[in-house]
């Protein structure tokens, strides 16, 4: 096991380094010489020269690639174009809405989600599998932002039920308002974009789970277990669900990077001030520092995610050898 | 599969014309005509290429069908809720809209199209050289698909879309750029496995060329789930564009995709929700139909699936 995990660990660094070297390609191939953004417009060439030093834009491609991958190591994500702040600061300031929204929204859909593709694999064909097919290729099709405009419109604008934007209302405290408002009112915010971003994602793994089911009750040890006349009930709780389960336990591997990259679409909608939000302004303000950072933590979270649903299999799953 | 319609008529069908239409039919039944038939079985698919005919004929003839052009504002009129005579409203400077949605659809749909395109001849070409000549070839090309699909894909669009000018061209190329990594692992997992097959030794033996094998030999045979992914792939690439366009990121105005229209009415949903709504049933019914033919073909090409 011990071995498995090292050599996967291993195979990790090439990744790595190919994700950060086309991440900083990317954000040289970019026009505009982000100095300029720095300096006063009729700034004198001397100021130029010296911000771009001081910067160490100067330097050939090749030292600078180095010199930006030596801080990173070290968690230093330089600092923003625009304001000057460290980039790490932007991210922290940022990420505690991303997590609470994602976090929420991943306990619904696998709450809802394990349980309607188990029942919808068990009664194949019936009804409520129909229902839930055709729920699930609705939420792959809607497009999001348009499901949430009309929500907003439908519930928010039409009618004063819910609140539309933010995470809570401004001036609602603890101190003034005592816990159960403020948690009302931070309830309230977040149904609209939970609903939402549960809809998209919630057919996947309904769809999973139920594929994964019909799978394992094709096998032989569920006709054997049937055929030794066990009641139904334990059949499958006992020796379908634990198996048809496994793949659903490797997707908690990937979960890592959903909770952190957020959706762009939904927080913009819903000024949600989550990294989502930060993304997209960072993308129009041209501030490519924060962009690099975004796009280099989210990819390492996904090759992260990916060694530890690997992992996950090997310990949950006695068939797989690790090889 | 593909072999058997080639086999000539034989005499026996020829004596009988009755004879055929069962089980027992001599003809030999074409490879195409029975996907044709499976797939008709498929009553939501149907339903969804039909509407996809629909549309493309909408944006084919778009200059015809559209009352108005795309540009053409009239600020006096603006906001006006769906009437006889501007079928779906107006915009904030006076647009019709149904006019502008009949022209969107030209747009989203070869976004649409291309972009999947793109997406689909990368990932087959990378996807089919890594499987078939296997070794550091493959390794290299893997680890390269690897790091492409470790970015969130999201965050990669629009951090590309950013720092290259906005055409509509561009657009669909990056989308494309984008979206081939899942594409090329199928691919290559159908290639490891053909290549093992006699019919590329029989080839090879005849002194073919790898090309030849690769896209004359094997690439057929791993057609099947090419297609499903492609179909599904066009509907995810006007879903993409769409939310590109709706950032401000994707298409831009004055031209008119169903994102950027939805974009532009988001300050007026108070006023004019028709802005907003009108589009996005186009995208969502087209998205959907692409989802359910795909499905459709997904269970007509699989030959595992007996009728």
């Amino acid at each position: 096991m011990l071995n498995y995990v090292i050599r996967r660990l291993l195979q990790m660094i090439p990744l790595l380094i190919g994700i950060s070297i086309i991440n900083f390609g990317i954000m040289h191939l970019a026009p505009g010489d982000p100095v300029l953004l720095l300096t006063e417009r009729n700034a004198p060439p001397e100021e130029v020269a010296r911000i771009r030093a001081l910067y160490g834009l100067d330097d050939p491609i090749y030292v600078q690639y180095f010199h930006w991958l030596k801080q990173i190591l070290k968690g230093d994500f330089g600092r923003s174009f625009v304001d000057g702040r460290p980039v790490i600061d932007h991210i922290m300031d940022r990420l505690p809405y991303t997590l609470y929204l994602n976090f929420i929204v991943m306990i619904i859909i696998y709450a809802l989600a394990i349980p309607v593709g188990n029942i919808s694999a068990l009664r194949q064909y019936s009804w409520f599998d129909h229902v839930v097919t055709f729920f699930a290729f609705l939420g792959q099709a809607l497009p999001s932002f348009w499901f949430a405009l009309m929500l907003i419109y439908a519930v928010g604008i039409k009618s004063d039920w819910l609140p539309i934007a933010g995470v809570g209302t401004i001036g609602v405290t603890l101190k003034r308002h005592g816990l159960w408002t403020v948690l009302v009112d931070r309830a309230k915010h977040l149904i609209l974009p939970v609903t939402v971003i549960s809809l998209g994602s919630m057919a996947g793994i309904t769809r999973y789970m139920r594929s994964s089911m019909l799978e394992v009750i094709r096998q032989d040890y569920i006709r054997t277990a049937r055929a030794k006349g066990l009641p139904e009930k334990v059949v499958i709780r006992k020796h379908a669900l634990k198996n048809a389960m496994l793949p659903i336990v490797t997707l908690f591997g990937m979960e890592l990077p959903i909770l952190f990259s957020g959706s762009v679409i939904i927080e913009t909608i819903f000024s949600w001030p989550g990294l989502g939000l930060l993304s997209i302004r960072a993308v129009f303000q041209r501030d490519y520092m924060i962009v690099m950072a975004l796009n280099m933590i989210g990819a390492f979270l996904m090759v992260l995610g990916n060694f530890l649903s690997d992992i996950l299999y090997v310990l949950v799953d006695p068939r797989i050898k690790y090889l | 599969m593909a072999a058997v319609s080639k086999q000539p008529p034989g005499e026996l069908d020829q004596l009988d014309p009755n004879f055929g239409g069962d089980a027992l039919t001599l003809k030999p039944e074409s490879y195409l005509s029975m996907v044709w038939r499976r797939f008709r079985r498929h009553k939501l698919a149907m339903a969804g290429l039909c509407f996809l005919i629909l549309m493309y004929f909408v944006a084919v003839f778009a200059p015809y069908i559209a009352t108005q052009s795309y540009r053409h504002t009239d600020p006096p009129n603006r906001l006006q809720p769906p009437s006889g005579e501007h079928w779906m409203g107006t915009d904030h400077i006076g647009r019709d809209l149904f006019s502008r949605v009949i022209w969107g659809s030209q747009i989203s749909l070869s976004v649409g199209f291309v972009a999947a395109g793109v997406a689909v001849v990368l990932g087959t070409v990378i996807g089919a050289v890594a499987g078939y000549f296997g070794g550091v070839i493959d390794n290299l090309l893997m680890r390269f698909t690897e790091i492409v699909m470790s970015f969130p894909t999201f965050f990669l669009l629009i951090t590309i879309v950013s720092i290259v000018e906005r055409s509509i061209f561009n657009i669909m190329l990056v989308i494309g750029f984008t979206s081939w990594p899942g594409l090329a692992r199928m691919v290559r997992g159908q290639f490891l496995s053909l290549r093992e097959q006699e019919f590329v030794l029989a080839a090879r033996a005849l002194g073919g060329s790898n090309a030849r094998i690769i896209f004359r030999h094997i690439l057929p045979n791993a057609m099947a789930p090419v297609i499903v992914s492609a179909t599904l792939r066009i509907g995810g690439a006007i879903l993409t564009e769409s939310g590109l366009s709706f950032l401000g990121l994707g298409v831009q105005e004055p031209f008119p995709s169903w994102g950027n229209i939805i974009n532009g009415g988001r300050t007026f949903l108070r006023q004019a929700p028709w802005i907003c709504a009108f589009p996005g049933i186009f995208i969502f019914l087209t998205v959907l139909s692409f989802n359910y033919v795909g499905d459709g073909l997904r269970d007509a090409l699989d030959p595992r699936l007996k009728d």
